[in-house]
């Protein structure tokens, strides 16, 4: 069965870099902790292992990022499984689904193809996405009656 | 900011462009907001109160369906208009909001392994 729209989260770019040091952006704490604003990582990643982290990110710095890698293939996969989008501190995540989070490299001219897809977000129980919605619908009114008051004064 | 950051954010605005075209008459941002606050509305509800013919609310309506903010639904003979956004499939709403992140992660590692 193929997986619906709703279940995955497909993303690919190409990097004018060797595969190697892309690798490493992926597979060592430190590097990955750099662009994904997390604090607190170390070493490469092995199978099976736990990571946790501090979101380094201005706003979300109370949260902890907390990982389980599931592959990691030199220099052409590494996978993980998280909780999606888990941005509340009170709430324990632990008893949901996860979905998986998998980083695939190839060679192409030029650099480095990196393809990354999260997957099984058909998963995650529907409350967590209509509490995303109602916050969304929230915003988009509170910015509506921004602008009216604006051009109403 | 980069270059790349600001190609990529002139670019998301290039595209917003219609939105704020439509939002950029007083009569039109009015309807926007009145349909927020009061849901789902007929033309003559819109009217009501309003100095505005009833043929110029509906050509302003278009203009904000054009943009992809309002759609009209026939119902007997009238229209109802609604907000486009609270038809939008939450789950997709959810995931674009995750996507988004994904984006800007991305162009974070492009930046850290193209130095």
């Amino acid at each position: 069965m193929a997986p619906s729209s709703t279940d995955r989260i497909e993303k690919q770019i190409v990097l004018r870099a060797p595969r190697a040091r892309v690798w490493r952006a992926i597979a060592s704490g430190e590097e990955l902790g750099a662009w994904f604003g997390v604090k607190g990582l170390k070493g490469w990643f092995e199978p099976g292992q736990r990571v946790r982290g501090q979101i380094a990110n201005e706003g979300y710095e109370h949260l902890t990022l907390e990982l389980t890698v599931e592959k990691v293939e030199q220099e052409r996969l590494l996978s993980w499984r998280w909780h999606p989008h888990a941005v509340e501190p009170a709430v324990d995540y632990s008893q949901e689904p996860t979905t998986l989070v998998e980083f695939r490299l190839d060679e192409v001219e030029g650099g480095t193809r990196l393809t990354l897809v999260e997957s099984g977000f058909d998963q995650i129980p529907a409350h967590r996405r209509d509490k995303a919605f109602r916050m969304n619908g929230e915003g988009w009114a509170e910015q509506l009656r921004r602008v009216e008051r604006h051009v109403a004064t | 900011m980069s270059r790349r950051d600001r190609a990529a954010a002139a670019a998301s605005l290039q595209g917003a462009a219609p939105v704020f075209a439509a939002l950029g008459d007083g009569t039109r941002l009015g309807l926007v907001a009145r349909l927020c606050a009061g849901g789902p509305a007929s033309i003559s509800r819109l009217t009501a109160g309003s100095e505005v013919t009833r043929q110029a609310i509906t050509k302003h309506l278009e203009v904000l369906a054009e943009a992809g903010l309002v759609r009209g639904v026939r119902r007997g003979r009238e229209r109802i208009w609604e907000l486009e956004a609270a038809k939008l499939d939450e789950a997709r709403r959810w995931l674009d909001a995750i996507s988004a992140g994904w984006d800007e992660a991305l162009e974070r590692l492009r930046k850290l392994v193209e130095e």
